[in-house]
């Protein structure tokens, strides 16, 4: 209260309006009660008006004839006006109305703004029980169902729009394509290679160092070949571009939904899955086989550093080794996967993107989600292409 | 329409002098002076791209100026230090183009936002104003549980009014507050900028480009070309005035429908 006034007197309040502390006090007259309100009954004072008010509301009743004088009152805005009208509601008991007297004509409309409001309506706040837990776990098990139609519908979708633009080629944009190929691969290219890179030195440095205790150091070539070739390549870069691309993709579309965008599309005769989730998906599938093949040799490059300066493999021997331990399985093995785990990631963010709603936090929400789902369904398509190679002997 | 004055009417509220704004060699506002008077509602009109809006958000501090001083409360605002500029915008309500409502909470959250920020009320009371907010903006109690993603257009401007309202400021600036309204409820709104005026004894710096507005509920217009005040003054002088894009306004064919 104390730092509120002393700005009130620094900031000149109001020129020419005394501002000062709001007060009710309680006049006896008769058989009657008169509370004398005066003072600034304004925001400002909100906290100490409400006070006061609670504290003159326990009046209530106590006399047979009380009313509200608020003719010394120097300032008054809804605050004030609203809290003298709960004042006078709680003090009208058994059909005697408590009355306001001292009403200047500037003050009376604001009085009977408020006058119209109704009691506050109660806050309905969902206890947390027994069943709403159970109704949430409910929810989110059924939810999961609806996210994979979801993922099918979407697939689907794009399909059908992809085989529309073959039959009719002119319908097929390539200039948005090429351009989502320069956003999530040429882009990319940078910072994918730098992570594979320092994956490659990590992975080449651990199994020296581990190899080492059995006189096994060469081995590391094999581990390292096998490994990036089949899995650590195609699954890390799918992993960064699910965070990087997906996202992105989300957020577009999710922006665009809540801008109304993709229904003035809509309006204007386009298909939204042609105009605007075809070319990302294009895009992504070409991207992320190239990037998974390019943070494959970052990898393979980072190792046989690392193996050639901290194990002392020589490149020779490394590239040697390489040739005998790998075969072209291994890489294609890698290659099959890279576009399927894209059009996971693709078919994710847009589904997520399409079911952002108009908030702010909507967005953020699904742009979260797409991420998190795109990372984990890339693993489960790890997993089960690692059975399906495993039993076609691949 | 006569009005008691809330307190002297020369008495300044917001004082420009010789404000430049330049967006890298593109020279928006060249030397602007302009008075907004304690208690009165001005127009400010001027043609598409004039720099109605930025001269808006300039006062109120979101586009840096090169040159120039701006007074709001006779504080000026550059050499103001935090504090005191927090005192003056807790003392303005802004009603933006778009109403810039926030969408992740809902219209009874929006409109406590700035109390709870400011002061420490009950929630009981708070409940109760924006009850009452919500009543002085033309809209029903129900409106509060509803997010912005759920209201019409003319629904989000006066939940975005009501926030403006929401700390009673001495100030209001409002950005085209009856664009996207229809003519009915855009005299709706005028009314209620007057009545809120009258009872709280508001001063309303207005962007408008609704005649309607400017002949009703306006007491003084300032017309904004070449990032100058060509002319300021009552709906008359205006009439008066020689200036070829005034004369266009209003004198053109909606001018004068809206006139007879």
């Amino acid at each position: 209260m104390d730092v509120s006034l002393r700005d009130e007197q620094r900031f000149g309040w109001g020129v020419g309006i005394v501002s000062s502390d709001p007060t009710l006090e309680r006049i006896a007259r008769g058989n009657g009660l008169a509370l004398c309100a005066a003072g600034s009954w304004t925001a400002r004072f909100a906290p100490d008006l409400e006070r006061i008010v609670a504290d003159a509301e326990k009046l209530a009743g106590s006399r047979p004839n009380i009313f509200i004088d608020v003719s010394q009152v120097s300032r008054l805005d809804t605050f004030g006006a609203w809290l003298i009208e709960r004042l006078r509601r709680s003090l009208t008991q058994g059909g005697v109305e408590a009355k306001i007297a001292g009403l200047s004509a500037n003050y009376a409309t604001l009085v009977d703004e408020v006058r119209r409001v109704k009691a506050s309506p109660a806050l309905d706040a969902s206890p947390v029980s027994l069943t709403g837990m159970l109704d949430q776990i409910g929810r989110s098990v059924a939810g999961v169902g609806t996210t994979l139609v979801g993922l099918i519908d979407m697939l689907g979708a794009v399909l059908a729009a992809g085989g529309r633009v073959l039959i009719r080629p002119r319908g097929f944009r390539l200039t948005s394509t090429v351009h989502h190929l320069e956003q999530v691969c040429w882009r990319a290219v940078p910072i994918v290679v730098l992570i594979t890179f320092l994956i490659g030195c990590i992975i080449a440095q651990q199994g020296i160092f581990h190899f080492r205790q059995f006189g096994a150091d060469i081995f590391v070539v094999d581990m390292l070949g096998v490994l990036v070739l089949r899995e650590i390549g195609v699954l890390l870069v799918a992993i960064m571009v699910a965070g990087r691309s997906g996202s992105a993709y989300t957020a577009e579309l999710g922006s665009m939904k809540m801008r109304e965008e993709i229904d003035a599309l809509r309006t204007m005769g386009f298909d939204a899955i042609e105009v605007l989730i075809l070319p990302r998906m294009l895009a992504l599938v070409l991207a992320l086989p190239i990037l998974a093949f390019l943070g494959a040799m970052a990898a393979l490059y980072g190792g046989g550093l690392v193996a050639w300066l901290y194990g002392g493999v020589e490149p020779e021997a490394f590239l040697l080794r390489l040739r005998d331990a790998i075969s072209i399985n291994h890489f294609i093995v890698g290659m099959i996967k890279a576009p399927v785990m894209a059009a996971v990631i693709g078919i994710v963010a847009c589904v997520e993107g399409l079911a952002v709603q108009g908030s702010a936090e909507s967005l953020g929400q699904h742009t979260t989600s797409s991420v998190v789902k795109g990372i984990f369904f890339v693993i489960v398509m790890d997993g089960v292409f690692a059975i399906f190679f495993a039993s076609i002997g691949m | 329409m006569a009005r008691q004055p809330q307190a002297q009417p020369s008495d300044n509220i917001i004082r420009v002098r010789d404000i430049t704004v330049q967006f890298g060699k593109n020279r928006i506002l060249d030397g602007l002076n302009l008075d907004v008077k304690r208690g009165e509602i001005l127009g400010f009109v001027g043609p598409s791209g004039a720099g109605k809006s930025v001269l808006t958000r300039t006062i109120i501090g979101l586009v840096p100026k090169v040159a120039g001083n701006i007074e709001v409360f006779g504080i000026d605002l550059d050499s103001a230090d935090a504090k005191t500029r927090r005192g003056v915008e807790r003392r303005w309500g802004v009603l933006f183009q778009q109403g810039a409502l926030f969408s992740s909470l809902t219209v009874r959250q929006n409109i406590q936002f700035p109390i709870r920020e400011y002061l420490s009320l009950s929630q009981r009371l708070m409940d109760e104003i924006t009850v009452a907010k919500l009543g002085m903006v033309g809209l029903k109690p129900e409106v509060a549980d509803r997010f912005p993603s759920e209201l019409s257009g003319g629904m989000i401007k006066r939940v975005a009014l009501a926030r403006a309202l929401a700390l009673d400021p001495e100030l209001v600036f409002l950005d085209e507050p009856t664009s996207g309204l229809d003519p009915i409820g855009a005299g709706d709104f005028d009314e209620l900028v007057r009545t809120l005026q009258r009872t709280l004894g508001l001063t309303v710096f207005m962007v408008t480009h609704d005649l309607d507005s400017l002949y009703t509920a306006c007491d003084r217009i300032a017309v904004l070309g070449n990032g100058k005040i060509i002319a300021a003054g009552s709906v008359a002088d205006m009439q008066a005035s020689q200036h070829p894009w005034l004369r266009q306004y209003f004198h053109g064919k909606r001018a004068r429908a809206v006139m007879s």
